[in-house]
């Protein structure tokens, strides 16, 4: 049976205490404390601001939480120095708005980008990965419905596309646990839903955990199994998705922002990458 | 007219509408003193001679001396692996310097920043003519001298365009490389260096143009290629041999653009 | 559609669009698999083999040519290399005092020149420049222009010195001419670029007022150019500055002269001293057009 469709029992997540604050001053999270246990589907919901990223992002310390603890499993996080830590990154998939996939990379190098953390330096310089890494990377292209696509550079496909090369590499890390960021920011409506389920089947394929950043609230009620809603980096609502009532959508999201939710934050400078630097950049240099 | 707000806004206008006009009066006075400065010495008698000596000069330097091509097709050769060797040589520094001056590469911003920011700027401001002199005392005249001095002189301009590509690049590519466990090593082999690779080529491309008009004259000051034999005919006074000098080295200056134009078209 | 796009939507666990997911209660799904390869390589950049393996050799012949050619003298260059470190000695210990006389009037004149020929320079670029453009001037103006800023791109600042000297004498003058004359190449060609890159719907509102040619340079053209102008000419005066430190060597005045005295006596101490003055001058222009820069935009 191939090793990635067997569902993993662990991957239970806590945090306790949870706090950001930058040093430009915004407090973004205030003590937070959430346990999700294996295999939950939990969306966080809340206005631009409230927090969303940040959470998500403190709990494999792409941002450095400023108090509160993280624990994965029996693994306190915020405890980990560098090795240990990216240790526990492998075991946490992220999934990310606008797909940050490396554009420059062909399809099957993002997907195996996943298992940086397993291979040395020299192996993934010279992109000498293990067979069953490959094999396994094949697998995951085709159950995104991408295999066709393997050596296709990942600026040629559609975001669509891009988000299920994101998927993918993340489940390459055979992880216990996925943290999704805005997955849909940037997908039409019917993209969206396609990638939403997809992430609801793999979840429910490998008994996986997640965390699900999301913006709109209707996506939000039809897929998750449990809705927390953030108001400035503060935990405002727990519970069911069929719970969120106006009179709870407005605790949220307040009175006056409360009507049509907010619509997709598009970024066009994400296609904007360092590009070949033209003639004022080298009347510069000279 | 009865806003608070707005006759602020008009007499901040006039102050700095004055302020402008006091900045382009100052530069007419300076232009004004540094002329005078400049043209204490001169003996006039020289400038109103020019057109003569010009027409003079133009007279004595046609036809160029075709025959002399044989004993320049070896210091071309000499100029292109000066040009091109440079070019390598700095890409060698260039790169891991640019690491080092990049807000978002450097391993330190307040010690490690400023010495690579510095490098930059003293390889930028000091012409590969003058690198080529100071070597050419060093190492004796000949071509290691002109590949060294292009190579410290193009230190600074790769590094500065690669630095600032660096410095551009979308974070949020880095940022899932890093989410992945991925160690530092990884993270630029992957998250970063395909994100400027096209720059980088670019750069040297570029760089490599410029470095053949340079290399073309290092050979003034002894540092080898075309230019030695610039200098032995400028000194002899062989007006038709430097002609055709001109000619070859104008013909490669045209070629070796008309490649990087190429080269930089096809990489977009 | 693709074939494992469709094997995805008919065995997906949620029914369909519409229908409330009730995942929670599905078990976890088994995929028919088939064999997959355990390999996989990059495509490389060039598909040709053939192709890529002549290019490969080429290069590597062509490193062991070049490198080949360098002739290196390592007697001469074991000589030198005191010399050198006497040269990065000179660099800590720079010695500004005995030659100062010869520093502050090499330095005084590449000021003067740059500063003049910048002036100079731009002054002419500009006429130059818009005749240039391929949306402003007419077609034999065009390639008169066009032929101007080529012949002075492609001659060395160096060459062009050469030129002057012999023809105006030694001195400041003639550094002024060359590097007036550099400027223009550099100058007319960007802004050449920067005034076709315009907004062609401004110059059209324009110039359907009835607007002469000179009216639509004025009100279409010059408030678009301007900020960009001022930032070219200053980029300019940087490095007029830094070739005014070179044209000395042959004679064209300014502070090279006095280097390349300093270096042909050996003087490592004066010559660093210079080179030091120089970046320092190099980073104050910088510096200070930057600011201007940043005023201006």
């Amino acid at each position: 049976m191939p090793p990635t469709v067997s569902p993993t029992t662990a991957g239970s997540l806590r945090l306790v205490g949870l706090t950001k604050r930058y040093r430009t001053g915004d407090q973004a999270l205030s003590d937070v404390t959430l346990e999700v246990p294996p295999g939950q589907v939990l969306g966080l919901i809340g206005p631009s601001g409230a927090g969303k990223s940040t959470l998500i992002r403190c709990i494999n310390r792409l941002v450095e939480p400023s108090a509160g603890r993280v624990f994965l499993d029996e693994t306190e996080i915020t405890a980990l120095h560098a090795g240990g830590l990216r240790r526990a990154r492998r075991r946490m998939g992220m999934i990310f708005q606008e797909y940050a996939l490396v554009e420059r990379l062909t399809v099957m190098e993002n997907v195996l980008s996943g298992r940086l953390g397993y291979v040395s330096f020299w192996r993934s310089l010279f992109r000498r990965f293990p067979p069953r890494d490959i094999e396994n990377a094949f697998r995951l292209l085709e159950r995104v419905g991408l295999t066709e696509h393997a050596d296709k550079r990942a600026d040629a496909l559609s975001g669509g596309q891009r988000q299920r090369v994101g998927i993918a590499r993340a489940l390459a890390q055979e992880p216990e646990l996925l943290l999704v960021d805005e997955p849909t920011a940037s997908l039409d409506p019917k993209t969206s839903r396609q990638i939403m389920r997809l992430i609801r089947e793999v979840c429910a394929e490998r008994g996986l955990a997640a965390i699900v950043n999301i913006h709109d609230v209707a996506l939000a009620q039809q897929f998750m199994m449990r809705i927390v809603g953030l108001r400035a980096g503060r935990v405002v609502y727990d519970g069911p998705p069929e719970g969120l009532t106006p009179a709870v959508l407005t605790e949220i999201y307040g009175e006056e922002d409360w009507g049509p939710l907010k619509p997709a934050q598009t970024d066009e400078e994400a296609d904007d990458a360092a590009g070949i630097p033209d003639d004022q950049d080298i009347a510069r240099a000279l | 007219m009865s806003g608070a707000g707005q006759p602020l806004w008009r007499r901040r206008s006039r102050a700095a509408e004055l302020l402008r006009w006091l900045g382009w009066l100052l530069l007419v006075l300076l232009f004004v003193v540094c002329w005078t400065l400049m043209t204490q010495e001169q003996i006039w008698e020289f400038v109103w001679d020019a057109p003569t000596q010009a027409a003079d000069l133009f007279s004595r330097m046609v036809p160029p001396r075709w025959s002399y091509m044989d004993s320049l097709w070896l210091p071309l050769w000499d100029t292109l692996n000066i040009a091109t060797l440079g070019t390598l040589l700095a890409l060698l520094i260039a790169v891991p310097v640019a690491f080092l001056a990049a807000r978002n590469t450097t391993p330190s911003l307040l010690l490690v920043r400023p010495v690579a920011l510095f490098i930059i700027v003293a390889s930028r401001s000091v012409n590969a003519l003058i690198w080529a002199l100071l070597l050419v005392t060093i190492l004796g005249p000949g071509l290691l001298a002109g590949v060294i001095a292009i190579a410290l002189r193009s230190v600074g301009f790769i590094g500065k365009l690669l630095y600032e590509a660096i410095e551009e690049i979308d974070t949020r590519q880095v940022e899932a490389v890093r989410a992945t466990g991925a160690g530092p090593a990884q993270v630029l082999d992957y998250g970063i260096v395909p994100q400027i690779l096209p720059a980088f080529a670019g750069i040297a491309v570029f760089r490599w143009d410029i470095n053949i008009r340079e290399s073309t004259v290092l050979g003034l000051v002894g540092a080898g290629g075309i230019g030695l034999q610039l200098k032995a005919s400028v000194d002899v006074l062989a007006w038709p041999q430097v002609t055709l000098i001109f000619i070859v080295i104008l013909a490669t200056v045209i070629a070796s653009e008309w490649l990087s134009a190429r080269v930089r078209r096809a990489l977009i | 559609m693709t074939r494992p796009a469709s094997r995805t939507t008919r065995t997906s666990p949620v029914p369909s669009e519409t229908a409330e997911p009730t995942l929670r209660d599905q078990a976890p799904r088994r995929h028919q698999s088939r064999d997959w390869p355990s390999h996989w390589r990059r495509p490389p950049l060039i598909a040709d083999a053939r192709l890529r393996w002549a290019l490969i050799i080429a290069v590597a012949c062509y490193l062991v040519l070049g490198i080949g050619s360098l002739e290196v003298n390592w007697a001469r260059v074991a000589d030198g290399w005191e010399r050198g470190l006497r040269f990065l000695g000179g660099f800590l210990q720079p010695d500004f005092q005995s030659r100062w006389g010869d520093i502050e009037q090499g330095l005084m004149e590449s000021l003067t020149m740059t500063l003049t020929a910048t002036v100079v320079g731009v002054l002419i670029s500009v006429p130059i420049g818009i005749g240039a453009a391929r949306n402003l001037a007419p077609m034999p103006v065009y390639l008169l222009c066009r032929g101007i800023i080529a012949v002075s791109r492609s001659l060395q600042e160096i060459i062009v010195a050469i030129l002057f000297v012999a023809m105006v004498g030694f001195g400041p003058l003639a550094g002024f001419l060359t590097l007036a004359f550099a400027t223009i190449g550099f100058l007319s060609k960007l802004l050449a670029e920067d005034i076709e890159e315009i907004d062609a719907a401004q110059a059209e509102a324009v110039r359907a007022t009835g607007a002469s040619w000179l009216q639509v340079l004025n009100y279409a053209v010059q408030p678009q150019v301007m900020p960009r102008l001022i930032g070219l000419s200053l980029y300019r005066l940087d490095i007029n500055f830094r070739e005014s430190a070179v044209i000395g060597i042959v004679g064209a005045g300014g502070v090279g002269a006095t280097l390349n005295t300093a270096i042909d006596r050996y003087e490592y101490d004066s010559a660093a001293a210079v080179l030091l003055l120089i970046i320092a001058i190099v980073m104050l222009t910088e510096y200070s057009s930057s600011w201007v820069r940043r005023q201006v935009q």
